[in-house]
């Protein structure tokens, strides 16, 4: 996984709450057994709105999407982080997430940063009335910042420590579980007999 | 102070804890299918690693799979491809699969109960949101994404966070004709989708404990449509009822010790839970959803809501949106609702209780014109349950579909899906825009009402079937 430690992209306003990741991507563009080529499903119900926000200029070159409450919840399917990052988006904003769908964003090197509500409807305002102004999102300081002069908005956004440290370090989470394959070997001595089994 | 049962069982599974980092958790069952997998298997071959425990592993196939023609090469080129490729990793890594044509093939949430490898106090995951429905044996489940999946290969472990506890306790009686699943849909309209983020829950009181195992799947089943990370129940003896004799069940000693050990799982009366919710089930009706999520529901004798009387505005704003996705009108009464399209099945209603109540409603009686009533089996063993009783002469008799196992129109990734603007009353858990096919329009119901309203041809309880 790729390091992640500041971005500066263009803001794109998504003016949604409660997108699922069925509307991110649609089962039926699960079926590749890569990881890759995602891109072409995300958002699909939408897509064929030509006043979509990502059909129009200059948005389409968005990497920081700002969304409403509860972003990313429903199925755990990570071709919804996968199909994100296909389309070159690099930090996802909004005041809640889904809880798997924030993990895989942990793993896959999406940054998810929580604010307050206030601050989407501040960035939404920004972004609509300024189109293609961008955002900065600091993970080391952990603030989210847009705009300039008196109507600057900069807040601080919600990530736990241990996410922020793995991407910050682009750390793999498997190989640090490894490092105490002996705790696990440990754990597995204890286990008792009549747990089940598929073997 | 004591502990809840879900903080007995995360104990119980704590390989190391360190300050700062999340507990590494071991899995004692890993749940595998078809669609969240090739990537995980991909990841382990770049890096030169090998399924660690694939003892504790399990696969099937599951939600892209035909319903009909099964026992043909699947027609479409790329779900055959990534069914193909799980036959290629299980083969390779040396997992039990469980292909479609195989006794033992069904929904993965279905499957694990029914082979008695879902047991109470063990952790079970699997990178799908519904496994959630394991707790119902006081089981810690929950769903994880694919790089979790390829963690969980490696290492039969995972990094997690110690979740909050909430208790949600239903006091009273479901009245006739109103189900667990009724239940379930009551309580997410209560809380709202987000209600449960962050939390283990779990799901207590006689309401509760009055349920059959397949029931007490179906309500945590949903715990993920409220946001919760996992549901449970205390296992009790309809539990061990339920288990015993099961293939891979303990038998002989391992039976007694594990019982013994079982029994030990329940929330401590010191216990403290970080949120209490309580719900009374004398009160509750048939329920089924208007919107685009599983919170946007009312009671099947109400109306459509108005999106002016919600108190929030961001709630307004998605009901103004639901509508006009569910081509609805507010006011409309749900019972003058017409649906196109019965679908019974899923992991949520697709096992045997759900397939006999549904025949007992439909017995003797015609799917009305111009709607379509698919009854999907939650596995072969479901299917082949359900001939034996004769359910299915019952639905075909009645002029509905029977079909072959599987996820099938709960997520349309075969093609089994709804047309653009088609309307669905569904037995599954997910409403949301194109669930399930593009366009499509789906309410969430209950068994009995699903069955009632394919009768009908608008949605319907039992009660408005005329006597036969």
């Amino acid at each position: 996984m790729d390091a992640f430690t500041t971005h500066t992209g263009i803001g794109v306003p998504l003016r949604r709450s409660n997108v699922d990741t069925d509307q991110i991507i649609p089962a039926v563009y699960l079926k590749r057994v890569t990881r890759t080529g995602f891109g072409d499903g995300l958002f699909a119900a939408w897509r064929d709105d030509p006043s979509f926000v990502l059909n129009q200029k200059p948005y389409d070159d968005g990497t920081v999407l700002v969304a409403g409450p509860d972003f990313g919840t429903g199925s755990s399917r990570e071709h919804a982080v996968w199909a994100l990052q296909d389309r070159g988006f690099k930090a996802v904003i909004s005041p809640r997430f889904g809880d798997i769908f924030r993990s895989n964003a942990g793993k896959a090197g999406l940054l998810t940063a929580q604010v307050d509500d206030k601050v989407v409807q501040r960035l939404w305002d920004l972004l609509e009335a300024e189109p293609g102004s961008v955002i900065d999102v600091d993970l080391i300081e952990r603030t989210v910042r847009a705009g300039d002069g008196p109507g600057t908005i900069e807040d601080s956004f919600d990530i736990d420590d241990y996410t922020r440290w793995r991407l910050l370090e682009g750390l793999d989470d498997i190989s640090l579980t490894l490092a105490h394959e002996e705790d696990i070997a440990a754990f597995e001595a204890r286990r008792p007999s009549w747990k089940p089994a598929t073997l | 102070m004591g502990r809840t049962l879900a903080e007995k069982v995360w104990d119980e599974h704590v390989v190391r804890s360190s300050e700062g980092e999340p507990d590494l958790l071991y899995i004692d069952l890993h749940l595998v299918h078809e669609v969240t997998s090739p990537q995980a298997f991909d990841g382990l071959r770049s890096a030169g690693r090998a399924v660690r425990r694939p003892d504790l592993t399990l696969a099937t196939e599951d939600h892209n799979v035909p319903t009909l023609d099964w026992d043909q090469p699947i027609k479409d080129p790329v779900s055959r491809t990534q069914v193909e490729t799980l036959r290629r990793n299980a083969e390779e890594f040396g997992i039990r699969l469980h292909p479609l044509g195989d006794l033992d093939q069904g929904i993965v949430h279905i499957i694990g109960p029914q082979l008695g490898l879902t047991q109470p106090g063990t952790t079970i995951v699997c990178g799908d949101s519904h496994t959630s429905t394991h707790g119902a044996f006081g089981a810690l489940a929950f769903g994880i994404g694919t790089s979790e999946v390829e963690h969980v290969l490696a290492t039969q472990t995972l990094p997690q966070s110690r979740p909050k506890t909430m208790a949600v306790t239903v006091t009273g009686e479901l009245p006739d004709g109103v189900t667990a699943k009724d239940l379930v849909l009551t309580l997410i309209a209560h809380i709202g989708t987000g209600g449960g983020q962050g939390y283990v829950v779990e799901y207590r009181g006689p309401a509760i404990e009055a349920l059959s195992m397949e029931g007490r799947m179906t309500v945590c089943n949903m715990s993920i449509e409220w946001g919760a990370k996992a549901g449970l129940i205390a296992p009790d003896e309809v539990t061990f009822a339920y288990l015993k004799g099961r293939p891979e069940a303990p038998r002989g000693a391992d039976w007694d010790a594990a019982v013994a050990h079982w029994k030990s799982l329940v929330t401590d009366e010191d216990a403290r839970f970080d949120r209490e919710i309580q719900l009374d089930a004398s009160t509750m009706t048939p329920f089924v959803t208007w919107g685009t999520n599983p919170a946007q529901g009312v009671p099947l004798a109400g109306s459509v809501p108005h999106p002016e009387s919600f108190e929030e505005d961001g709630d307004g704003i998605a009901a103004r949106k639901a509508l006009a996705y569910m081509g609805l009108e507010a006011g409309t009464p749900m019972r003058d609702i017409r649906v196109d399209t019965v679908f019974v099945g899923s992991c949520t209603n697709g096992r045997i209780e759900d397939l006999r109540v549904a025949a007992e409603v439909v017995r003797g009686r015609r799917v009305a014109d111009g709607t379509r009533l698919l009854v999907v089996p939650g596995s072969v063993r479901v299917r082949l349950q359900a001939e034996d009783e004769g359910l299915d002469v019952i639905f075909k008799e009645a002029g509905g579909e029977w079909r072959g196992a599987g996820c099938s129109m709960c997520l349309g990734m075969n093609p089994d899906q709804l047309a653009p603007q088609e309307r669905s009353a569904s037995t599954s858990n997910r409403n949301f825009e194109g669930r399930q096919g593009k366009g499509g329009r789906t309410h969430l119901v209950s068994v009995p009402v699903a069955a009632a309203t394919a009768i009908r041809g608008t949605l319907s309880s039992t009660a408005d079937l005329e006597e036969i």
